[in-house]
């Protein structure tokens, strides 16, 4: 998992390179100092699912599944709320204020670089309702916690990206 | 250290019908056969882009000669490129380290076995995805077949306006899918080496080769990435209307150059490190010598790995830097060649004073050292940017790196097939053509990439599909492609000592080359499960220990 997160970490350096090359790059607007709110909300959101699914792994350890289960889903839905939160700023962005991801060179590595984070926030959230539907049917059991330890330092993985992708696109790129 | 196995033999089990046996192999998640599965791929291809050089070489074997289209060449040099880096030489580092590193380092499989059978098949369906764009590539627009934008497809080449039709996608999505395939196989190598080795070897007491394959998969990881991002851009461009390469919307051309040689100089490393890995385990066997500084060789490849990944601008000299960026890439750039040189002057060591013998893993190990050395050499000329601006898009730079691809990379491999031929097949390989083969492709390949070297210092751009007479450069071209005769020769006999050995060559038995790692503790072919009790190893020579109970290395080393 480690390898896995130092190759995902190489490409997503490649987007963050390429966002912060093109920052006050763009021919025509919107500009993202003219479109973009920072989404604090939806930061805090996905920043506490870390905390929560390691709650979850915890309980798990002690084998306390009731506890584990709710911790799980809590984290699910944190996710949730940020995914959501996401695709209503990208329904502003492309109905409201005109930016698609051929407008100008923003879009192009704004879309690009918040989409390859929502995706991996995609694939972590499929990950993690595959062990909560297991764990409803009853089999995830306290001989999984090495295993839910790897899906969970994906998650935190995730998250830290977002702490990257925050600052370079609401704080630096504005 | 225990090796009892528990026989097995081939006639003991009643053959069975084809399909079945076919089956096996292509749903195995065995390390060998996929090593093995990986090597025979990358054989297959070294043929098909041999074939494309050779198209190339016709062509310009003469002034004004009109062999092919200007528009088939450009496909030539395209395909030729990309298929050997990408579907020759990965597959055949990444086959040799699956076969070879559980073997070495006595463990039963890979870490993940279902990974690196995905991966291998991604790598595969990668390489077909490129050969099917000369039947699919033209698309609904009926231009170009294969693509034709050179194997780093610079921007705006890859535009949408200057690549109508899908042979450009069918490029990128290509190396998109054998990169996601290189990954998974880089994680896999590298866990394996970190979680599975076997009681008592430590990472200190691992053979070099192991050392070099978790230096070639950490920097396939790191490097690798980048380039699959770069390729995830250039779709978004072609396919969404993106800007990221798009001049004309303020996009930048030259940060796709930095993006695909930061993936681009680490990859000359991840090819050349198992090539030196090679060297390291059969210079010693056949010079009867322990290797000369074993600490040094280890720091000195780690080293290698760390300044690769800072150098990649020196492919972009004649692009234009700033001279703080031209200053910084220069000083890297010379600073690889130290690591480097300590390298071959530990190999050098190794063979001083020892009872070398010349079999023909030897032979071909001796000519990479040779030819590597002048490689590397001509490397550090175009290290120097001046130089480079001068040279950087001549001949005199594709001579530079075929020498060290081919006379440092494939000849390191071709010792490698040789040296561990018996192991993987239980036969000996003919020792007659061996040497027949080393010998036509030392001389062609000297005539091909020794004379290239000319025409480019005469001012020869390189990409050109024909030239005018009378530059100084018909007679050197025409050495150039009778040389390939000579290459394809060795080829095929190289081949032909593959088949026949397989079939007719002396039984092996387990060691024959009378070697000290733990791959020859196996039986050849070795079991499907390698080690029927793990083995416990006290130095970095274990077989040698096992032979030798009085005088063991372990009372020695620290």
């Amino acid at each position: 998992m480690y390898g896995l997160i130092a190759a995902e970490a190489a490409i997503f350096t490649i987007f963050v390179v390429a966002y912060l090359f093109y920052v006050g790059k763009s021919l025509v607007g919107p500009l993202p100092n003219e479109v973009l709110h920072a989404p604090v909300f939806l930061t805090i959101c996905l920043l506490s699912s870390s905390l929560t699914i390691h709650r979850a792994v915890a309980a798990l350890r002690r084998a306390r599944m009731r506890t584990f289960e709710l911790w799980w889903a809590f984290t699910i839905a944190l996710g949730a709320v940020f995914l959501g939160g996401t695709a209503r700023e990208w329904h502003h962005l492309i109905y409201d204020q005109g930016l698609t991801i051929r407008t100008n060179l923003f879009g192009t590595s704004y879309y690009s670089l918040v989409g390859l984070h929502a995706f991996h926030v995609t694939v972590g959230l499929l990950g993690l309702l595959t062990v909560l539907l297991l764990g409803l049917g009853g089999r995830v059991g306290q001989e999984h916690t090495e295993r839910l330890d790897v899906l969970s330092l994906y998650w935190h993985f995730v998250d830290a990206v977002w702490i990257v992708v925050f600052t370079v696109v609401y704080v630096i790129g504005r | 250290m225990t090796t009892a196995s528990i026989p097995w033999m081939q006639s003991d089990v009643a053959r069975r019908p084809l399909v079945e046996r076919l089956h096996d192999w292509v749903t195995t998640v065995d390390h060998k056969r996929l090593g093995i599965l990986y090597v025979v791929y990358a054989l297959v291809l070294l043929v098909v882009a041999g074939i494309e050089a050779a198209i190339m070489r016709i062509q310009l074997m003469a002034p004004h000669n009109d062999f092919v289209s200007p528009q088939v060449f450009n496909r030539m040099f395209t395909m030729h490129g990309t298929t050997m880096i990408f579907f020759v030489a990965m597959p055949l580092v990444f086959g040799f380290a699956n076969y070879l590193v559980p073997l070495m380092i006595g463990a039963r499989d890979m870490a993940f076995p279902r990974l690196n059978a995905f991966s291998f098949w991604l790598t595969a369906f990668g390489g077909v995805l490129l050969h099917f764009s000369f039947l699919g590539g033209s698309g609904l627009y009926g231009a170009g077949t294969a693509p034709d934008v050179g194997w780093f497809a610079y921007a705006p080449l890859t535009a949408k306006t200057f690549s109508p039709g899908h042979s450009t996608d069918y490029w990128t999505l290509a190396l998109l899918v054998s990169g996601f395939g290189s990954i998974g196989t880089a994680i896999n190598i590298l866990t394996t080496i970190l979680c599975l080795r076997c009681p008592g070897m430590t990472l200190g007491r691992m053979p070099l080769f192991a050392w070099l394959s978790l230096t070639m998969a950490g920097l396939v990881i790191l490097a690798v990435s980048p380039l699959s991002a770069a390729q995830m851009m250039l779709l978004v461009d072609r396919y969404l209307g993106g800007h990221f390469f798009d001049t004309q919307a303020g996009g930048s051309a030259v940060i796709w150059m930095h993006f695909f040689w930061v993936f681009g100089h680490p990859e000359v490393y991840v090819l050349v490190i198992p090539a030196f890995a090679v060297v390291s385990e059969i210079i010693p066997v056949f010079s009867r010598k322990p290797i000369f500084g074993y600490p040094v060789m280890v720091a000195a490849t780690v080293c290698i790995g760390f300044i690769s990944m800072s150098v990649w601008a020196h492919h972009m000299f004649t692009v234009g830097m700033s001279p703080a960026a031209n200053g910084f890439f220069v000083l890297s750039t010379m600073a690889i060649a130290v690591p480097t040189g300590i390298k071959i002057f530990n190999w050098l060591a190794t063979m001083w004073g020892g009872t070398i013998q010349f079999r023909t893993p030897m032979l071909f190990c001796t000519g990479f050292l040779f030819q590597f050395l002048i490689g590397g050499l001509t490397g550090v000329m175009l290290a120097c940017a001046p130089f480079d601006w001068q040279l950087g898009g001549s001949y005199f730079l594709v001579a530079h790196f075929h020498y060290v691809i081919v006379g440092a990379i494939l000849f390191a491999l071709f010792g490698g097939f040789y040296y561990w031929f018996p192991k993987v097949s239980g036969r000996m390989c003919s020792e007659t053509l061996g040497k027949l083969h080393f010998w036509l492709f030392l001389i062609g390949f000297h005539l091909t990439f020794d004379c290239m070297h000319v025409p480019g210092i005469l001012g020869m751009p390189r990409r050109i599909y024909t030239y005018e007479p009378g530059r100084g450069w018909d007679a050197w071209n025409l050495w150039v492609t009778i040389g390939v005769v000579f290459q394809g020769l060795g080829t095929l006999v190289f081949v032909g000592n593959l088949v026949w050995s397989y079939f007719e060559g002396d039984r092996a038995g387990s060691d024959p080359w009378d070697a000290w790692t733990l791959e020859w503790s196996t039986e050849s072919p070795p079991p499907v499960y390698n080690f029927a009790a793990l083995p416990v190893v006290r130095s970095r020579r274990p077989l040698w220990d096992l032979k030798h109970p009085e005088d063991p290395d372990w009372k020695y080393e620290q």
